[in-house]
């Protein structure tokens, strides 16, 4: 635990760094020093950034959930059937690479200009991923697992609950982690257009109207969203996945 | 009583296990053996009810096999445990699955943990134990249920030396403690001699020759000019080509 806290000091410390070696090389307002920006973040925060950050964490956590509702249980449904996956995977495989974020002008006309649009566009872009890799972690469990709890007299639910949910959740909580990255990219895309509130309107806006000092505010601010998003998804784990962490443990000890 | 009659399994067009006959005493063990592919998993699987066959009849102490049954315990080569829970809930599991109370499973779990001396492994997770210590999990498990029949698919197939001939002996101990049917599944021989009443010689999807092993249940066994008498006898039959 105070391995990772230094970590984290060490890490914030050499971007602290660097964010200064930048804004002394490059001599321009487009960089500004790292503790305007925290003066200004700390200011604006409780008026500004926050109602901003409020809203885009609200997108991001809308568009997570109904992914991973629609993502997990799709690929519970396609990994435990190889007959719906034949019919499926076809239409995943082409559908996965396209780049879904030119549909925004789509669904802005489908779903009109509101959050509804950004969410839809979130969640086409990270259903994929959910869905792929609970299908992968569905299917890469061994026949003898299922012959095993099913020797223990376990029906179809109690399978699901025992051995398939425990079983993928690790690698939902891996797919939650880069589609959050994701999300957060594609959120910011998305919050540009038709939309006055949210932290990547805020960065933009600040843009306009070259406030250089407040669009570091509104980046850092995005950073550390996605940061403590990131934070809470690791605590997620370490709490329902405690055999991972034991098992990495044992393996640094042998 | 386990009598299997004409049993036929196939796997796609492959037919695994063809015109198998076989009758299993009750309570006495039977270890089945034979090389890679002869269809002695299949056989065990089918006597599981995890896979229906494509012909014939399994019929255990009177009663027609029709899929899972709820005394019938197994323990499959990889032994079955779930990563994600501890030494004492894989251990519960069974007793968890057929809706006991918790009142009711933790003095038989904590009691068979004990009798196989893995209590104080109860807290910990499978990717902390040894082979030897999770085949102990996985017979505990199959144990709480109380099971008239314990099949198994290579008992010891994964563990070094030392700790098969402790697993053995621990599976002879459970036999005489408890009564009820075992059926192994194994390809060595030793453990087909030191763990087999009857002897069940296996060849590509058949049974090749069924041996009487008079010697079953002497804890000494391997110590025994006899053990490795019968230990070449099957050894013969094994090597003997064509039925």
């Amino acid at each position: 635990m105070k391995g990772s806290k230094n970590r984290a000091l060490y890490g914030t410390f050499m971007i602290f760094m660097f964010w200064y070696a930048l804004h002394f090389s490059v001599h321009s307002s487009v960089i500004p020093s790292p503790h305007e920006t925290v003066i200004t973040f700390i200011r604006i925060f409780p008026d500004l950034l926050l109602s901003h950050l409020l809203r885009s964490l609200g997108r991001i956590t809308m568009a997570v959930t109904v992914s991973l509702i629609i993502g997990v249980s799709l690929g519970l449904w396609i990994g435990m059937n190889p007959k719906i996956d034949e019919i499926i995977n076809p239409i995943i495989y082409i559908l996965y690479p396209v780049p879904k974020i030119a549909f925004l002008p789509v669904l802005m006309i489908l779903f009109g200009l509101g959050n509804l649009s950004k969410i839809v566009l979130i969640t086409i872009i990270i259903i994929f991923q959910i869905i792929v890799t609970t299908r992968d972690g569905v299917k890469a469990l061994t026949k003898e697992l299922f012959y095993s709890v099913r020797s223990l007299g376990m029906n179809q639910i109690k399978i699901y609950r025992h051995l398939v949910i425990p079983a993928v959740l690790p690698k939902i909580i891996t797919a939650l982690r880069i589609s959050v990255g994701t999300s957060i990219a594609v959120l910011f895309f998305a919050e540009n257009f038709a939309t006055q509130y949210g932290i990547g309107y805020f960065i933009m806006n600040s843009w306009i109207t070259v406030n250089y000092t407040k669009m570091f505010s509104g980046i850092l601010a995005l950073s550390i969203m996605g940061l403590l998003i990131f934070k809470m998804i690791d605590y997620v784990e370490s709490r329902l996945c405690v055999w991972i962490r034991v098992g990495k443990m044992n393996t640094d000890k042998n | 009583m386990i009598e299997v009659e004409n049993l036929r399994v196939d796997y796609g067009e492959e037919t695994a296990l063809y015109e198998i006959n076989l009758e299993i005493e009750k309570n006495t063990t039977c270890a089945i053996i034979g090389p890679s592919g002869c269809g002695k998993t299949t056989l065990l699987y089918a006597l599981a009810g995890l896979i229906s066959p494509k012909a014939g009849k399994i019929r255990i102490n009177g009663e027609e096999q029709t899929g899972i049954r709820q005394s019938t315990g197994v323990i499959l080569q990889d032994y079955g445990l779930l990563p994600w829970k501890t030494v004492w809930d894989n251990v519960a599991l069974g007793l968890q699955v057929r809706k006991k109370s918790r009142n009711e499973i933790v003095p038989v779990v904590n009691q068979i943990l004990e009798e196989l001396r893995i209590e104080d492994l109860k807290y910990k997770y499978p990717v902390e134990l040894s082979g030897g210590q999770r085949q102990r999990v996985a017979i505990a498990r199959t144990l709480t249920i109380s099971p008239d029949l314990l099949l198994m698919d290579e008992p010891s197939s994964a563990l070094d030396a030392i700790t098969k001939e402790q697993i053995q002996n621990l599976i002879l101990r459970i036999f005489k403690n408890n009564p009820m049917t075992i059926v192994l599944v194994t390809h060595n021989i030793a453990e087909a001699v030191f763990l087999g009443q009857k002897i069940v010689i296996m060849e590509k999807a058949g049974i090749k020759h069924i041996l009487d092993n008079p010697y079953f249940g002497d804890e000494e066994l391997r110590e025994k000019m006899d053990f490795y008498r019968i230990c070449l006898k099957v050894r013969r039959w094994m090597e003997m080509k064509g039925r």
